[in-house]
C-alpha cells in the first residue's frame, strides 16, 4: 500500500513536471514577437505606442497555451492526489476483501 | 431657457448621502474580510489552497449547492462598484463644479472611445457592457491586494463570464439565419465540421482558462516564494535569540515586488484582454452579407405582402 502510494505520488509530481513542457513554445513565440517589436519601433519609432499595446496584448494571447500546461501541472500537484488516493484504497481495500 | 439648480454640493444632506455612498463602496470589502477571518481554519505559515467554501446544501436536486469565498467576494465587488458609481455620479451637474464629475466624464469617454475603435459605430452601446467587464475584472483581481481571495483565481466565475461572452457571440453569428450558419460549418471542406465545431467552444473555453490560469499562477508563485523565503530565512537567522529568530525577515520586499507584476499589472492586463477579446469575438461574429441580404428578403417580402391585398 505504501509502496503503491509512494510510485502515485512520484509519478504525480514526474507528471506536473512533463505538462510545463509546455512552456517552451510561449517562450519562443514570446521571444520572437519581442524581437518582431523592436524592429519595428526602430524602424517607425513614432509609431512606439501602438506597436507596445499590441505587443503586450498578442503576447498575452500567446502566452494562453503556456497556462494550459500550467494548469494540468497545478491540477496534478494539489488536486490529482486526493482524488487518487482515494480510488487506490478503495481499490486496495476490494482486492483484500 | 430654464437653468437647471445645481446641487449645493455644501449642504448638510448632500454630504450625508456622500458619506453613505463610501460607506456602500467600503463596506461590502469588510464584510468580506471578515467572513474570511471568521470561516479560516487556523493553520500555521503559508498554505495553498481554494477558495473557502462557505454553506454547502447536498439536499438540492441536481448538484449541492456551494457558496464559496469566490462567490461572496464577486457579490462583494459588484456592490462595491456600484457604490463607486453612484459616488461618481452623484450632484452631476451640466458644467463640471466637482472633481468627481471629472474623473467620471474621463472614464466614460475613454471606454467609448475604445469601444467605438474596436467595434465601430454599429456596436456603439456596447459602452457600458464592455466597461462593466473591465471594472468588474480588474476590481477582482486587485482584491487580493487586501488579503482576500480574488474570484477571477476561480475557474467557475470567469468562466461564467465566458459563457456569457458564447451566447452573445452566438446571438450574433445567428444573424444571418440558423441554416447560413450551419452550412457555415462544414466550409471549406465537410471533413473541417468537427474541427469547426470545436473551434465555436474553444473561444469561451480559452478565454475563462486564459483569464483564470494568469492569476491563479501569480498567486501560487507567490504563495510559494512566501514559503521558500519563510524557510530561507529560518536556516540562515534561526540563531538570533528569543523572538527575533522566529520573525522572517527574508519575507520582506521581494514578495511585494513580485505581487506589483502578479496581482497589480496582471490583473489589470488580463481585464483588458478578457474584455478585448469580447469585443472582437462579438463584433467579427456578425456575417453582414447574409444578414443583409436576409433583411433585404425580408423586406421584399413585406412590400409584396402590401402590394397583393391592394391589387
Amino acid at each position: 500500500m505504501e509502496l503503491a502510494m509512494g510510485i502515485m505520488l512520484g509519478l504525480l509530481g514526474l507528471g506536473a513536471g512533463c505538462a510545463m513542457i509546455a512552456g517552451i513554445g510561449p517562450g519562443i513565440g514570446e521571444g520572437n514577437a519581442v524581437a518582431a517589436a523592436c524592429e519595428a519601433i526602430g524602424r517607425q519609432p513614432e509609431c512606439k505606442s501602438s506597436v507596445t499595446s499590441t505587443l503586450i496584448m498578442g503576447c498575452a494571447i500567446a502566452e494562453t497555451t503556456g497556462l494550459y500546461g500550467l494548469i494540468v501541472a497545478i491540477l496534478l500537484i494539489f488536486v490529482a492526489p486526493g482524488m487518487f488516493t482515494g480510488i487506490l484504497k478503495d481499490a486496495v481495500t476490494s482486492m483484500k476483501g | 431657457m430654464t437653468e437647471e439648480m445645481a446641487p449645493d454640493i455644501h449642504s448638510k444632506h448632500f454630504k450625508a448621502v456622500d458619506r453613505a455612498l463610501i460607506a456602500l463602496m467600503i463596506l461590502p470589502i469588510l464584510a468580506c474580510m471578515v467572513l474570511k477571518i471568521i470561516y479560516t481554519p487556523a493553520t500555521e505559515g503559508v498554505h495553498i489552497s481554494g477558495a473557502l467554501v462557505f454553506y454547502q446544501n447536498d439536499a438540492m436536486p441536481v448538484m449541492p449547492l456551494i457558496i464559496s469565498e469566490s462567490q461572496v467576494n464577486s457579490w462583494g465587488v459588484m456592490i462595491s462598484i456600484l457604490g463607486l458609481c453612484l459616488y461618481l455620479t452623484h450632484g452631476l451637474t451640466a458644467r463640471a463644479v466637482t472633481k468627481r464629475q471629472l474623473v467620471a466624464e474621463w472614464i466614460v469617454e475613454k471606454c467609448q472611445n475604445l469601444v467605438n475603435e474596436n467595434m465601430g459605430d454599429y456596436f456603439s452601446a456596447w459602452g457600458p457592457f464592455v466597461t462593466a467587464i473591465i471594472a468588474l475584472s480588474a476590481f477582482s483581481s486587485l482584491i487580493c491586494l487586501l488579503g482576500l481571495f480574488s474570484p477571477t483565481g476561480d475557474v467557475n466565475i470567469t468562466g461564467g463570464w465566458a459563457i456569457l461572452v458564447f451566447f452573445l457571440i452566438m446571438h450574433y453569428k445567428f444573424r444571418g439565419g440558423f441554416w447560413n450558419y450551419f452550412i457555415g460549418l462544414f466550409k471549406p471542406i465537410p471533413v473541417f465540421a468537427p474541427m469547426n465545431l470545436i473551434g465555436e467552444f474553444a473561444t469561451p473555453l480559452s478565454m475563462a482558462f486564459r483569464h483564470y490560469g494568469n492569476i491563479l499562477s501569480g498567486a501560487v508563485i507567490s504563495a510559494l516564494m512566501a514559503s521558500a523565503l519563510g524557510g530561507l530565512s529560518q536556516t540562515v537567522l534561526g540563531w538570533l535569540p528569543g523572538v527575533l529568530g522566529e520573525i522572517p525577515f527574508l519575507r520582506v520586499g521581494l514578495p511585494a515586488i513580485l505581487s506589483i507584476y502578479f496581482d497589480v499589472f496582471s490583473g489589470c492586463m488580463q481585464a483588458f484582454i478578457f474584455a478585448m477579446l469580447t469585443m472582437l469575438n462579438v463584433s467579427g461574429a456578425v456575417p453582414w452579407d447574409d444578414w443583409n441580404a436576409r433583411k433585404e428578403k425580408r423586406a421584399r417580402r413585406k412590400a409584396g405582402a402590401a402590394q397583393q391585398p391592394a391589387a
